[in-house]
């Protein structure tokens, strides 16, 4: 059998701290190398998962408790990572300015960058937020063998 | 992660090790925050033993260049960077703000 040949969904939650933000890009990166993905995309699967998770945690809870819980799914073609929160706020992501990554250092700004490195990271994001929370989908699709 | 600091009479050496992600990262910006205060604006850092850096991490750093910056009064320069931070450092355009050298000696003599 092939790696990466198999399909497998992996289920996981979390308390919503940034000290677990290691064993979250763990858990997601065991699951990207199992679906067989290149050491750089496993790399690109765990920043993107940490910066959407820092997300929740920052804009979503903003300091109350309560969980992030992640679904890894390997179809045999892209990993979908989708991250469930039952946080009161809601972040619209279209709403947060992206940076201009090409502005000189006086007129760089530090916010948004989460979101803009987790979009070119993953070939899509979704986001969709209800009143019982906000699910945010990542997903990577498997690059060609060289 | 584990953050060092050595100070020379031109520059200060700072080594960050391990991952710099959203728990980590205000220690990393303590350490700025100390050299700023006493005056130290010339600094090295040495990135080699650093295994994962989040935007949190890319924030501390771009806050230190601003910082240093002022008034030409000294610069962040990165040593060592590992290709995965160097991608992800290549996506956030961070790479035309930082001056990177390849080896240490190089980077302490900048200054």
């Amino acid at each position: 059998m092939s790696v990466g040949g198999d399909i497998f969904s992996l289920q996981r939650s979390w308390p919503a701290r940034f000290d677990f933000l290691d064993e979250i890009r763990t858990f997601v990166g065991q699951a990207a190398e199992r679906a067989g993905f290149s050491e750089q995309a496993v790399y690109a699967i765990q920043m993107a998962t940490d910066e959407a998770c820092s997300n929740v945690i920052e804009h979503a809870y903003r300091g109350e408790s309560g969980n992030i819980e992640i679904r890894v799914d390997w179809d045999g073609l892209q990993l979908t990572i989708t991250l469930q929160d039952t946080a009161r706020y809601s972040f619209d992501m279209k709403k947060i300015a992206q940076p201009d990554v090409n502005a000189p250092l006086s007129k760089r700004k530090a916010g948004g960058l989460g979101i803009y490195l987790m979009k070119k990271l993953m070939d899509e994001v979704q986001y969709l937020p209800s009143p019982q929370g906000n699910t945010l989908i990542l997903r990577k699709r498997k690059e060609k063998a060289v | 992660m584990e953050v060092n600091v050595k100070e020379y009479k031109h520059c200060v050496l700072v080594t960050i090790q391990g991952r710099v992600d959203s728990a980590t990262a205000p220690k990393l910006n303590e350490v700025f925050e100390d050299l700023l205060n006493r005056g130290r604006f010339k600094i090295v850092v040495d990135m080699s033993n650093v295994e994962y850096m989040s935007s949190a991490g890319f924030r501390v750093l771009l806050s230190a260049q601003r910082a240093c910056r002022r008034y030409h009064r000294g610069e962040v320069v990165l040593a060592l960077v590992p290709p995965r931070v160097l991608e992800a450092l290549e996506l956030a355009g961070f790479t035309k703000i930082f001056r990177r050298f390849d080896n240490l000696l190089d980077a302490i003599g900048y200054f």
